[in-house]
């Protein structure tokens, strides 16, 4: 197989040397079946031990190696060299701290995603140790998309809103949360929409639809946030009606 | 923690836009029809006015600009805060305001209407 020769342009940043993040250039000789990932790899094996950066699976399921490739947020172990130009740029994702070269802190988002209560709530006992809780497929298919979500935060990279007010919850943490909404054996809906659709909540987002182009996994988290708009409605509607909370 | 009061506007909003969206192309069309001399008959004046001075018409009327406004209001105020501006309690009450004169005048006049 022959190979092409991409220049690789990438973002720098040691906090304890280093002022503002800076560009380093490596000339990778690439394989035509190679991702970005692997262009990555071969400069920390071959050119520059010192570059730091996440990656763990290189199959598009840990979601770890997530960075903004020629300025948009991307999976490198999914973007492939033979889609790109000999010039690359390759990023921290945007919209975080850079912890250094690469990585970036995610903790905030870490938190949010807490706050999205991602697990079944049950207002009813579990039923016995024998018994489980059964669902039909075309229930389960309300929800499975949202299920496909990876935590890459492409979409926090991509989301104009988290990047002007990061008290937004924004797109992964409220797709998650309306996967636990949509489902059938969940009553927790009213509980997560007191959360989130409080005022950091879901109405921050004014439906730019970036975080749905850029997800590598296909989940739609603009879409999910416009129901759960829906839904908050509703449920502020029910509660006001209610004299109370419902 | 509670529900916040955006889900009323943001309600209007979703209303309003959903109804902007099939009338407005119309509106647009009739606009250049008539523009270019070719009004179909049941848009003469007398026939719209009919319209407008019944029950059912003023409410349709009403429903169509009160709620574009409430739609644009909103729109506005997210536009406002894209572009950067961090008044968002200022931004919110002026559009809100004037959304509601608005709404209070398209009641008032479609009243006049006999």
């Amino acid at each position: 197989m022959s190979k092409r020769q991409i220049e690789l342009e990438v973002m720098r940043y040691d906090p304890e040397k280093d002022e503002a993040p800076w560009f380093q250039n490596y000339e990778v000789p690439c394989e035509e079946d190679w991702a970005i990932l692997d262009a990555i790899n071969y400069v920390k094996e071959n050119i520059d031990t010192t570059l730091s950066y996440r990656w763990s699976c290189h199959m598009m399921v840990c979601g770890s190696c997530g960075m903004m490739v020629n300025g948009e947020p991307s999976l490198t172990c999914k973007t492939f060299i033979r889609d790109l130009p000999d010039k690359v740029r390759i990023e921290p994702l945007e919209n975080f701290p850079i912890e250094r070269d690469l990585v970036v802190v995610l903790d905030n988002v870490m938190e949010k995603l807490q706050t999205a209560q991602p697990y079944i709530i049950r207002k009813d006992p579990p039923p016995s140790d024998d018994k489980e809780y059964t669902q039909s497929r075309a229930a389960l298919y309300k929800f499975k998309q949202y299920t496909m979500c990876i935590n890459c935060m492409c979409c926090y990279a991509a989301c104009p809103q988290y990047g002007l007010d990061q008290s937004f919850i924004g797109p992964a943490a409220l797709a998650l949360a309306h996967r636990y909404n949509l489902d059938s054996r969940d009553q927790g809906k009213a509980q997560r929409l007191d959360i989130l659709a409080d005022h950091d909540g879901v109405w921050d987002c004014s439906f730019v639809g970036a975080c749905s182009e850029v997800c590598p996994k296909s989940v739609d988290p603009a879409a999910a946030i416009q129901q759960m708009k829906i839904e908050g409605a509703k449920e502020f509607w029910k509660q006001k009606l209610s004299g109370g909370k419902s | 923690m509670a529900v916040a009061k955006k889900a009323i506007v943001w309600g209007l909003f979703a209303a309003g836009g959903t109804v902007s969206s099939f009338v407005f192309p119309a509106l647009i069309t009739l606009f250049f029809l008539i523009a270019v001399g070719t009004t179909p008959d049941g848009l003469q004046y007398e026939k719209i006015h009919e319209f407008a001075a019944s029950f059912l018409g003023k409410a349709c009327l009403f429903i169509v600009i009160s709620l574009s406004l409430w739609h644009a209001a909103h729109r506005l105020r997210v536009v406002f805060h894209d572009l950067g501006v961090r008044k968002d309690k200022v931004v919110a009450n002026a559009v809100y305001l004037a959304a509601f004169v608005g709404t209070a005048m398209t009641a008032f006049y479609l009243f006049l209407i006999r």
